[in-house]
Parts: structure tokens; C-alpha cells; sequence
């Protein structure tokens, strides 16, 4: 909601600039007051609100399946457990119907990007004022509660996988048997420099495109919430209330998304072209 | 949208998370899920066996019911043929017993009869005699009448 003293786009930017924590030229260490500030730290800094939600809602999601593993029983499961269960259940299925070989870490990998990433999406829901208000209350002035409205986040995560994506395909066929298959298709072999080029922005693309469709998605339903927040206070519902019932459906279609090609790009740096 | 060291934060984050779920979570979970689909196989197997069992156990009790039915019946009709058997040679016993007694009994009125007869005879004789020893008004010798007399009594 917008106050007196705010103007529209100032508003709008405020709630669209992460808390920054770096090392400015001029000003030396501290948060930076503003996106300006906070591009002109450069790489060196770090979004400490992205982070503080992300990893939060990272351990709650890990405290939470932790807490069920622990207490976990083949006999009648308790309500936590179903629902646990059938979160494992969902990702499982989904695992063994796109990635057919043997590897340990794909499941665990699909479960905690699924899990997190909807956790993540779901601060969406989170009446956008709240929690920087008390944020600005208690002093700090940027304050954002969606880690993945951040392209750090989503790009640490897409980067990742990236890194998981070549440590497979050299694993599972060389490095040799990597090159091979980066510069002998799709054009035969005399185009070989051709190719590789090709397969390289290919390649480069899927961790790119990772991270901007989430990042897009969720930096867009932000700003369409924070669209809506300017309006006067009693209108918003009317907005608000089908957006964010259909913001519920996004939040889980790009966790869902995420992690289907995740496990799609996993599965075809193990298999053989 | 500046890209900064929160990208590796949240992919050393990420990193973390997922060896801890591959560690301590995924593992138990799915492995309890394993248990259950076993014990799930298990209990729909001893089902199924105890639903063989029991139409075994059936089919068995059903097997010795017709069987000592069939026993008993065997049994009565023995029984029947048996008391049968003893009431006709009660009977049989029975007739040949009268059959006896009224013979002995024929015989001995036949006896009596014979005897009577003959007392009647020799004291007829004595009678015939002494009647002609009255009519006579002699004595005859009974020794030489004898014959005679004899003769007499044999014609009665």
C-alpha cells in the first residue's frame, strides 16, 4: 500500500530491490541504500534477504522431512507422514518415469528442488506489505521475501544443476565421449567447430533458461502484486484474490517444471547419442 | 537484477540440502515405503492362502460329513438286516419248537390213547371171561381159553 510521502515507481522499486550487503567503492561495508548502490557494489555482495529466506525455508523444508524420516514407520503412517509420503511418492514417480538409470542422488536432488523451489514461490502468497513493513519498523529498509524474484537464486540453482549436467555427462562417457557428442551432431563430422558451437550455446542454454523462466515467473506475479497493491486498499481484493488463487497453481507448476527438467537434462547426460 | 554472491550462496545452500536429503531423508522414507509395499504383498498373500486353507478345510469337513453319513446309514441298514435276521430265526425257532412240542404232545396222547386201549382190552378179556365163567357156571381153564380170549380182546 502505498503512503502519502511515496510515489508510485518509488514504491514499486523499493519492493523490487533486495537487501544488499557488500562492499561499496565509496561507502565502504554496509547495505547499500538502493538498486543503484547495491549495482554499483558489483559481484562482491550478497542479497542478505534472499538468503536469509531461501536457506530458512530450505532448513524448514529439511527440519520438517528430517522430523518425519526420523519418526518414519512401515506400519499406519500418521498424517505428517502420508503427506510427506506423498510428496516422495509424486517425485519418485516422476524420477523413475523420466530418468532410467541408476543414480542415487536424483530423487533426493528432485525432491529438494520441488520442495524448496514451492517454498520458495509460495512467500509469493505472503500479503507483499507485511513483512517489510515490520522489516522497515525494525530499520531495515529493503526487505524482499521472495528468494526467487531474486536471479541469484534461481540462477544458483540452475548453475548447479549445470555443474551436475557435465559432471554426469564426463562420468557416464569421458571427456573425450563428452566432446564427441557436443561436436559430431547434428551436422556430420567435417562440421565439427560448427557444432560444438552449437551444442555449447545449447548446452549454456538449459541452465540459462532454468533460471530466467523461474526468476521471470516470479519476479512477474510480484510485480503484478505489487501492481495491485497501489490500488486503494478496499479494490485490491478484487484483484488480488483471482491472481493469487491462480498464482497458487504457478508457484506449483514452476517448482513442478523445474524439477521435470532437471531431471530431464540429468537423464540425457547419461544417456548415449 | 545484479548478479552477485548470493548465486553461490544459494547454490552452496542447495548443494547442502540436497546431500542432507539424499543422506537422511530420502533414504528412511522410501525405504519405509519398501517395508510397507512387502508387508502389504505378505498380508494379501496369507490372505489369499487362507482363503485356500479354508475352502480346503471345507471341502475336507464337507468330504467326512458325506462320508460318516454314509457310514451311519451303513451302520442302521446292518442293523435292520441284523434284527431282522434274529426275528426270523426266532420265528423259525419258534415254529420248529411248537412244531416239537405239539409232536411230543401228539406222540404221548397216542401213547395214552394205546394204553388205554390196551387196559381196556385185557379188561375186557377179563371181563368177556368172567362173563363166561357166569354164563358157563363152570370154571374154564383160563389156560386153555387163554388163546381164545386173546383173540377176542385183539377184535375190540
Amino acid at each position: 500500500m502505498a503512503s502519502g510521502t511515496v510515489t508510485s515507481s518509488e514504491y514499486i522499486s523499493h519492493h523490487l530491490t533486495n537487501l544488499t550487503f557488500g562492499n561499496h567503492p565509496e561507502k565502504g561495508w554496509g547495505f547499500a541504500h538502493g538498486a543503484q548502490e547495491a549495482a554499483e557494489m558489483g559481484f562482491w555482495a550478497i542479497n542478505v534477504d534472499s538468503m536469509i529466506w531461501s536457506v530458512g525455508l530450505g532448513l524448514l523444508f529439511v527440519w520438517f522431512f528430517r522430523k518425519v524420516a526420523k519418526a518414519v514407520t512401515s506400519g499406519v503412517p500418521g498424517n505428517a507422514q502420508n503427506f510427506v509420503e506423498t510428496i516422495i511418492e509424486f517425485i519418485d514417480e516422476n524420477v523413475k518415469s523420466i530418468f532410467h538409470h541408476k543414480n542415487p542422488v536424483i530423487a533426493p536432488l528432485a525432491l529438494t528442488i520441488f520442495v524448496w523451489i514451492f517454498l520458495m514461490n509460495l512467500m509469493d502468497l505472503v500479503p507483499i506489505d507485511w513483512i517489510p513493513y515490520i522489516a522497515g519498523q525494525m530499520g531495515v529498509s529493503y526487505f524482499k521475501i521472495v528468494p526467487t524474484t531474486d536471479v541469484n537464486v534461481t540462477g544458483g540453482m540452475a548453475f548447479s544443476v549445470f555443474a551436475l549436467i557435465v559432471y554426469y555427462s564426463i562420468k557416464q562417457k569421458g571427456v573425450g565421449g563428452f566432446l564427441k557428442e557436443l561436436s559430431f551432431q547434428p551436422l556430420p563430422k567435417i562440421f565439427a567447430p560448427f557444432n560444438l558451437f552449437l551444442e555449447i550455446v545449447g548446452l549454456l542454454a538449459k541452465p540459462v533458461s532454468l533460471a530466467l523462466r523461474l526468476f521471470g515467473n516470479m519476479y512477474a506475479g510480484e510485480m503484478i502484486f505489487i501492481l495491485i497493491a497501489l490500488l486503494p486498499f478496499w479494490a485490491q481484493w478484487v484483484l488480488s484474490v483471482p491472481w493469487a488463487i491462480f498464482h497458487i497453481l504457478v508457484i506449483t507448476l514452476q517448482a513442478f517444471i523445474f524439477m521435470v527438467l532437471t531431471i530431464v537434462y540429468l537423464a540425457m547426460a547419461h544417456d548415449d547419442h | 537484477m545484479n548478479i552477485n554472491l548470493t548465486i553461490i550462496g544459494q547454490a552452496i545452500a542447495f548443494f547442502l540440502f540436497v546431500v542432507f536429503c539424499m543422506k537422511y531423508v530420502w533414504p528412511p522414507i522410501t525405504g519405509a515405503l519398501a517395508e510397507r509395499k512387502k508387508k502389504i504383498a505378505e498380508g494379501l498373500d496369507a490372505a489369499d492362502r487362507a482363503e485356500r486353507d479354508l475352502k480346503l478345510a471345507q471341502e475336507k469337513a464337507a468330504n467326512d460329513m458325506r462320508a460318516s453319513k454314509e457310514e451311519a446309514a451303513a451302520i442302521i441298514e446292518q442293523a435292520n438286516k441284523r434284527a431282522n435276521q434274529i426275528i426270523e430265526e426266532a420265528k423259525q425257532q419258534a415254529r420248529v419248537e411248537a412244531n416239537r412240542v405239539k409232536a411230543s404232545a401228539e406222540a404221548e396222547l397216542e401213547q395214552e390213547i394205546n394204553r388205554a386201549k390196551e387196559a381196556l382190552r385185557a379188561q375186557v378179556g377179563a371181563l368177556a371171561i368172567a362173563g363166561a365163567e357166569k354164563i358157563l357156571e363152570a370154571s374154564v381153564d383160563e389156560k386153555a381159553h387163554a388163546q381164545l380170549v386173546e383173540k377176542l380182546a385183539a377184535e375190540l
